[in-house]
C-alpha cells in the first residue's frame, strides 16, 4: 500500500477486537470443556448454574458471538481501511462500538448463567440484550458504509462484497427472529407461534452460521490468502459468481433443520433442493482457493500461513458437502438429533472459522504493531494441535452418531425395539471421553496462539522500511 | 464498473436477493393456514402448566430434550403417536430441540405418575445409575413465583381473567399440598418442611411434563 502511512489507519480498534476475540475464544473453550466432562460425568453440574442446560448456551453464545463476531469486527476494520484506502471515518464510534460489545457479550454470559434464556437457538439472550446487538451493530454498519462511500479506490474487491452482504442480512435476520413481547425486563415471549416459530427460528438459525460462520470468513479468506501467499484470487468471474449464487440460494435452506417435523413438507423440500444447490457456489470458492496455489503448492511447506488457509478452505469444502447431505431426507432420518451433527458444526467451527481467523490475526496483528512475529515456530505448533484435536474431535463424533441413529433404529425380529433409550446413550461414553481429550488438545493450541499473539505485541515494534 | 463501485447500491441489491428465500420460505408461510392449524382437543397451559414451561426454559431442558416425535416406525414405537402441527399452536417459542442426548418429551405427558417425576428431578442417577442428567432436586427448594402469572398468559393471549389464572393456581396447590395426593410421599421427600404446603417451582415443572401430549392421547381416543 505505497503512498498511505499506516499511522494514519485506525488500528488501535483492529487490535481491541482481536485481543477481545481471543478473550472470549479462551473462555468459551473453557466452557465447552466443561460441559463435554459433564456429557460422561454429571457431577460436574454442581450448581444450577454450572448445569449443562445453562452452560451449553454460554459455550455457543460465547463462541459464537463472543470470539466470531470479534474476529469478525477486528478483520473487517483493517480490511475495510485497506481495500479503501481511507482510515474509519467514525474512530471514536467505532471505540464505543469495542466496549458496547465487550459489556454485551459479558452480560449475556452472566444473564445465560442465570437462566435468563429464550431457548431459541443462537437468540438466547433475552430482550434488553437484544436491543444493545442491534445497537451496536448499526454502530459497525455506520463505520462500514461511512468507510465505503469516502473510499479512494474506485471498485470495491470481493471481501467487501461479503462483509457488505454480512452486514446487511445479520440485521434483518437478528431483527425478525427476536421480536418479542416483554413480560419482564428479563422475560420475553416470542411473537411467533409453534410451527412458524421453528420456521422462524430455523431460517435465522442457519443463515446467522451462514453469515457469521461462512460470509465474512470468505471475506477474510479472499483477502488474507492472497496478502499472505502474494499469489492473486485465481477466477474473479468464478468469485462474482459464487458470491450472488450463495447469497441468493442460503435463505431457503433453513428448513433442512426441520426435516419429518410437522413443518410444511414443501417447504422441507424447497430447502433439501437449494440446500443442493449450495454445493455449487460453496465450492466455487474451495476451487478459487486452491487454483490460487496452483504451481506454488511449495507454499504448503515454506509459508506457514498457507497451510491454515488450505487446510480452513477443505474443512469449508468438507462441511458444505456434509451439509446438504444431512439435509436429505432419508439421511437426515438417521442422522437427525444424534452427534453426528454435533461433529459436522465442530468442523466447521474448529476446521474452518478458527484457522482462518487464526491466519488471518497471524498475518494481521504483526503488520498493524510494526513487529515481526514472535515465533513462526509455535504457530506451527498452534497449527498441528488444533489440526489433530479438532479432527479426533469430528471423527469420534460422526462414528458416535452413527452408532447411536443405529441404535434407535435397531428392532427385534418381531419388530419391537432393541435398545432401550438409557442403553444408547451409556454406549455413547466412551466417544465423549475421547471427544474431551481431543477438546483438550485443540485447547493447549489455542493457548499457544494466544502465547503467541500476546508475545508479539509485547516486543518493541521495528518500524518496516518498505 | 457496474455495482461493484457502488456500495448503497450494492447493500440494496444484496437485501433483496437475500429477501427472496425470506418471503417465499418464511413470511408467506406466517400467513398460511397450514402453520397454523387449530385444533379444539388442543388447549391452552394452564397458569401453574405454563410456569412450569417457563422453568423448563430457564434450565434449558430443550438442549438435551426435543419435543417432537417424527412419522418413523421406531420413533413412533419409542414415544408414541408422531407429533402434529396443531398441538404447538400455543407454544410461545417452540420447543422442538435439535439434539436428544435425552429422550423426546412430545408424549411424556401420563406416561409416569408424578412420584416417578418427583424421584427422577431430584436424582436421576438414583433411578438409573449411568445417566447424565443434572439433578434437579433444588427446585423443589424453590417456592414458585406467580407475580407474573397472569401477565404471561394475558400476553400469550390463553383467554384467562385475573380470576381464572387465581384459581387455577390455588386449585393446583390444592391438589398437591391434599393428603389425598397420590404422589405425597414422593413428593415430601423432595420437598422442604416449609415448602410443603406451598407450590415449588418443582411441582409447576411436573405440571408441565405432565400435561405434553396429553391432548393429542384424547384426541386420539376419539379415531
Amino acid at each position: 500500500m505505497s503512498g498511505t502511512s499506516p499511522e494514519k489507519y485506525n488500528f488501535t480498534i483492529v487490535r481491541g477486537f482481536a485481543f477481545s476475540a481471543l478473550f472470549w475464544l479462551i473462555i468459551g473453550l473453557i466452557v465447552g470443556l466443561w460441559i463435554a466432562f459433564e456429557m460422561f460425568n454429571p457431577a460436574l453440574n454442581l450448581t444450577s448454574w454450572l448445569s449443562f442446560g445453562r452452560l451449553r448456551v454460554v459455550h455457543t453464545n460465547g463462541l459464537g458471538l463472543g470470539f466470531g463476531l470479534a474476529g469478525i469486527f477486528a478483520t473487517s476494520y483493517y480490511i475495510l481501511q485497506r481495500l479503501t484506502r481511507v482510515p474509519l471515518p467514525f474512530p471514536r464510534l467505532a471505540q464505543a462500538h469495542l466496549y458496547l460489545f465487550n459489556t454485551v457479550i459479558a452480560l449475556g454470559a452472566l444473564s445465560l448463567f442465570a437462566g435468563m434464556n429464550t431457548t431459541k437457538e443462537y437468540a438466547e439472550l433475552e430482550w434488553p440484550l437484544d436491543i444493545g446487538v442491534v445497537v451496536l451493530w448499526v454502530m459497525f454498519a455506520v463505520n462500514v458504509f461511512g468507510t465505503l462511500i469516502k473510499r479512494r479506490e474506485n471498485q470495491m474487491y470481493v471481501s467487501l462484497w461479503y462483509i457488505i452482504a454480512m452486514t446487511v442480512t445479520i440485521a434483518i435476520l437478528y431483527i425478525v427472529n427476536n421480536l418479542e413481547i416483554p413480560v419482564t425486563l428479563f422475560k420475553s415471549y416470542t411473537i411467533y407461534a409453534g410451527v412458524n416459530d421453528a420456521n422462524v427460528e430455523w431460517w435465522y438459525g442457519h443463515n446467522i452460521v451462514g453469515f457469521i460462520f461462512t460470509v465474512p470468513i470468505l471475506a477474510m479468506f479472499y483477502y488474507f490468502l492472497p496478502k499472505s501467499t502474494g499469489l492473486p484470487i485465481y477466477s474473479h468471474r468464478l468469485s462474482i459468481v459464487s458470491f450472488w449464487a450463495l447469497i441468493f440460494a442460503y435463505l431457503w435452506t433453513g428448513a433442512h433443520h426441520l426435516m419429518l417435523t410437522p413443518l410444511p413438507e414443501w417447504i422441507q423440500t424447497v430447502a433439501i433442493a437449494f440446500s443442493i444447490f449450495l454445493i455449487a457456489p460453496s465450492w466455487g470458492s474451495v476451487v478459487n482457493g486452491y487454483y490460487t496455489l496452483r504451481g506454488n503448492w511449495d507454499q504448503m511447506r515454506t509459508n506457514y500461513l498457507a497451510k491454515f488457509f488450505i487446510l480452513g478452505i477443505t474443512f469449508y469444502g468438507l462441511q458444505t458437502l456434509q451439509g446438504p447431505l444431512q439435509g436429505l431426507r432419508t439421511l437426515n432420518a438417521f442422522f437427525h438429533y444424534t452427534d453426528w451433527v454435533i461433529g459436522h458444526v465442530h468442523m466447521g467451527t474448529m476446521g474452518w472459522v478458527t484457522m482462518i481467523i487464526s491466519a488471518s490475526f497471524y498475518y494481521m496483528i504483526p503488520r498493524i504493531t510494526e513487529t515481526e512475529l514472535y515465533s513462526i515456530k509455535l504457530a506451527n505448533t498452534h497449527f498441528w494441535l488444533i489440526l489433530v484435536g479438532q479432527l479426533t474431535w469430528t471423527i469420534t463424533m460422526w462414528v458416535a452418531g452413527i452408532q447411536q441413529g443405529a441404535m434407535w433404529k435397531a428392532t427385534n425380529p418381531d419388530g419391537s425395539l432393541m435398545y432401550n433409550f438409557l442403553d444408547t446413550l451409556t454406549s455413547l461414553y466412551p466417544y465423549y471421553r475421547l471427544r474431551f481429550a481431543a477438546g483438550v488438545v485443540y485447547f493447549i493450541g489455542i493457548l499457544v496462539f494466544a502465547w503467541n499473539l500476546i508475545m508479539t505485541v509485547r516486543q518493541k515494534p521495528q518500524p518496516n522500511e518498505a | 464498473m457496474g455495482i461493484t463501485s457502488k456500495p448503497v447500491v450494492f447493500a440494496v441489491l444484496s437485501a433483496v436477493v437475500i429477501l427472496i428465500g425470506t418471503i417465499v420460505t418464511v413470511f408467506v408461510p406466517l400467513f398460511m393456514p397450514s402453520t397454523q392449524p387449530v385444533s379444539t382437543f388442543v388447549k391452552p397451559y394452564t397458569a401453574v402448566e405454563q410456569e412450569g414451561r417457563d422453568i423448563y426454559m430457564r434450565e434449558g431442558c430443550n438442549n438435551c430434550h426435543t419435543q417432537t416425535v417424527r412419522p418413523l416406525r421406531t420413533e413412533v414405537l419409542r414415544y408414541g403417536e408422531y407429533s402434529k402441527a396443531e398441538e404447538f399452536a400455543y407454544d410461545r417459542p417452540f420447543l422442538w430441540g435439535s439434539r436428544r442426548t435425552g429422550p423426546d418429551l412430545n408424549r411424556i405427558g401420563g406416561k409416569y405418575p408424578d412420584s416417578w417425576h418427583y424421584k427422577h428431578m431430584q436424582s436421576p442417577q438414583g433411578m438409573f445409575e449411568k445417566s447424565n442428567m443434572p439433578p434437579y432436586g433444588w427446585l423443589a427448594k424453590n417456592r414458585l413465583d406467580t407475580t407474573y402469572s397472569y401477565k404471561k398468559t394475558s400476553i400469550l393471549g390463553y383467554g384467562y381473567s385475573k380470576n381464572d389464572v387465581r384459581q387455577q393456581i390455588s386449585q393446583y396447590k390444592e391438589t398437591v399440598t391434599n393428603i389425598a395426593y397420590p404422589s405425597k410421599e414422593s413428593r415430601d421427600q423432595v420437598t422442604p418442611q416449609e415448602l410443603r404446603k406451598e407450590l415449588t417451582e418443582m411441582d409447576a415443572i411436573i405440571a408441565y411434563l405432565q400435561k405434553l401430549g396429553r391432548d393429542v392421547k384424547k384426541l386420539e381416543a376419539t379415531k
